[in-house]
């Protein structure tokens, strides 16, 4: 149990790096989803399980969720330029 | 200055180191999107420590089963109600800090906080 | 304005003389001294545009951010510097931490008489069998009143930043996402029409069963907004439109936050003096039981759903 617990810390640790350390928008936000994942597990292992369902439906649910609406609007408002600073994510279109 | 307790303490360590790393993300990173996920990993790092002062080696959640009531068999439930709270707070924050976002974009037409700052001296707003 | 002497009079004393100069009407010296009055400065055209030339080209030099060495030199200090702050962060929390008592013992200095006191009677004061829903609607409700309001806080900003005005942006796409819909994607369709009903009824009963096992006001509310949330993009704007408009959730957030405001704020105006709840306790594990923590669970939970859906329609449509 100490070693799980222990491998998800250092899980969580990856992925705190792993997000500043992406280039891409949309892969640091399913990597920050992991994360908010991760941490609902970690709730689980130091018995609350209030904070894990909380932590599951709104870190994993609703805030990933906005992220991602987000990167939508700002795509659609660029429409076809690129522009340097704005590091492109491959977004298929809506249908 | 002694070691003292860190090798004991090890998780709240890690849960501090995760505190840095996501503070440096909001002095380091240009785009606004990824200050606004450093400003979530350092919500989250905070609760996780709060979450482990509560926690006692061996006991169970605070739910009361069987009738068991003493103080030994449960968790310090303080500072899970704390974090219940802190959890919801910290989405609010994410969307207010979000739609902020959104508006700056639709009219500096970039994400870069230098840039925006640049453009604002310039012109005015 | 009445006045002592009459207005050709009045003309000629000294104080109408200084209140036309004061005023500026007329100039006193203008015929008197030997001084011609000022001409209009005329420029041309040209001298004009190049005036105008030089700002711009001083503008642009003065924001030039790419070749200023001044800048460059300062960006490198930052990066920098800002590395060796957040060493020096790191290093000073983890002095902390190392001082800390040892990670989950007993007899740590937080698990005091209060955790006591709340372990030990919260099943007998409160009659909520999950400790920490009786100790955040009861012992500490202050504090969810407050997150609730929070929450309130956060909608009607989202609201006045994202809202758009229905009848200037229907035409444009990024504005409104109306020019997509109806999807009728099938998979995603079939899928919510399985899912939703056991979404929605597993987030009633996360809220009805707070005080009997975990969950509470706010899990149990934030199950249901993200149900929602699936259902509005499973079948497109208008559907949802039908049950779910602007008006429902004012009246859903009002009443609920009205409701746990009149419930726990009286208080204030009885001198802090609590009334006892005129309603009983019950058995512990029964549903109805606990008092009004059922009542509050319910009033939190609609206030964290309608956040929830909230935020994702305004930032996806603009208004609801």
């Amino acid at each position: 149990m100490e070693l799980f617990f222990d491998l998800l810390l250092v899980f969580l640790l990856v992925c705190t790096i792993a997000v500043s350390l992406s280039k891409n928008l949309l892969n640091s936000i399913i990597i920050y989803m992991s994360f908010s994942l991760v941490m609902s597990v970690i709730w689980i292992l130091l018995e609350s399980p209030d904070l894990a369902i909380t932590e599951a439906a709104v870190g994993a649910g609703v805030t990933s969720i906005l992220f991602i609406i987000t990167l939508k609007k700002i795509h659609a408002i660029l429409k076809n330029e690129s522009d340097p600073d704005h590091e492109e994510t491959k977004e298929e279109h809506h249908e | 200055m002694s070691v003292g307790n860190l090798s004991a303490n090890y998780q709240e360590a890690i849960a501090m180191i995760m505190f840095a790393i996501g503070f440096s993300n909001l002095l380091l990173q240009k785009n606004l999107i990824k200050k606004i996920i450093g400003f979530n990993i350092m919500d989250s790092s905070v609760y996780l420590f709060l979450a482990l002062k509560g926690y006692i080696a061996g006991h169970h959640a605070a739910i009361v089963t069987d009738g068991v009531q003493s103080v030994d068999a449960y968790i310090n439930p303080i500072p899970s109600g704390l974090v219940l709270t802190g959890i919801v707070v910290s989405v609010s924050v994410t969307a207010l800090m979000l739609s902020l976002t959104i508006r700056l974009y639709s009219r500096y037409h970039t994400l870069d906080l230098d840039r925006i700052t640049t453009e604002v001296k310039k012109g005015g707003f | 304005m009445s006045r002592k002497v009459s207005e050709k009079e009045y003309e000629k004393t000294l104080t109408f003389r200084l209140r036309q100069w004061l005023s500026g009407a007329k100039d006193p010296f203008l015929d008197t001294v030997e001084m011609k009055p000022q001409q209009q400065i005329r420029e041309s055209e040209e001298v004009i545009r190049e005036h105008e030339l030089q700002h711009q080209r001083i503008v642009e030099h003065s924001y030039d951010v790419e070749h200023n060495a001044q800048v460059r030199l300062f960006r490198k200090f930052y990066k920098l510097f800002s590395v060796i702050f957040c060493l020096c962060l790191v290093f000073i929390l983890l002095v902390g931490v190392s001082s800390l008592p040892q990670y989950g013992h007993e007899e740590n200095p937080v698990n005091n008489e209060v955790s006591a006191r709340y372990i030990e009677r919260g099943l007998q004061e409160t009659g909520a069998i999950n400790i920490v829903t009786g100790m955040i609607l009861d012992y500490r409700a202050f504090d969810t009143l407050g997150e609730s309001h929070v929450l309130f806080l956060a909608t009607c900003t989202v609201l006045i930043l994202m809202r758009r005005d229905k009848k200037k942006y229907q035409e444009t796409a990024e504005h409104n996402d109306r020019i997509y819909e109806p999807k009728n994607d099938v998979i995603l369709q079939t899928t919510a029409r399985v899912l939703v009903p056991f979404i929605e009824l597993f987030g009633i009963y996360v809220i009805l069963g707070g005080h009997l096992g975990p969950g509470g006001g706010f899990s149990g509310g934030a199950i249901c907004g993200a149900g929602l949330i699936l259902y509005l993009n499973a079948f497109g704007f208008a559907k949802t439109e039908r049950f779910f408009t602007g008006k429902t959730y004012k009246c859903m957030c009002f009443g609920a936050l009205a409701c746990y405001s009149l419930a726990k704020t009286y208080s204030f105006y009885t001198g802090a003096n609590h009334i006892e709840s005129v309603i009983p306790l019950g058995t512990p594990g029964a549903i109805l039981s606990s008092g009004l923590i059922l009542i509050l669970d319910i009033c939190v939970g609609l206030v964290v759903s309608g956040t929830m859906y909230t935020f994702y329609v305004m930032f996806r449509k603009g208004g609801y």
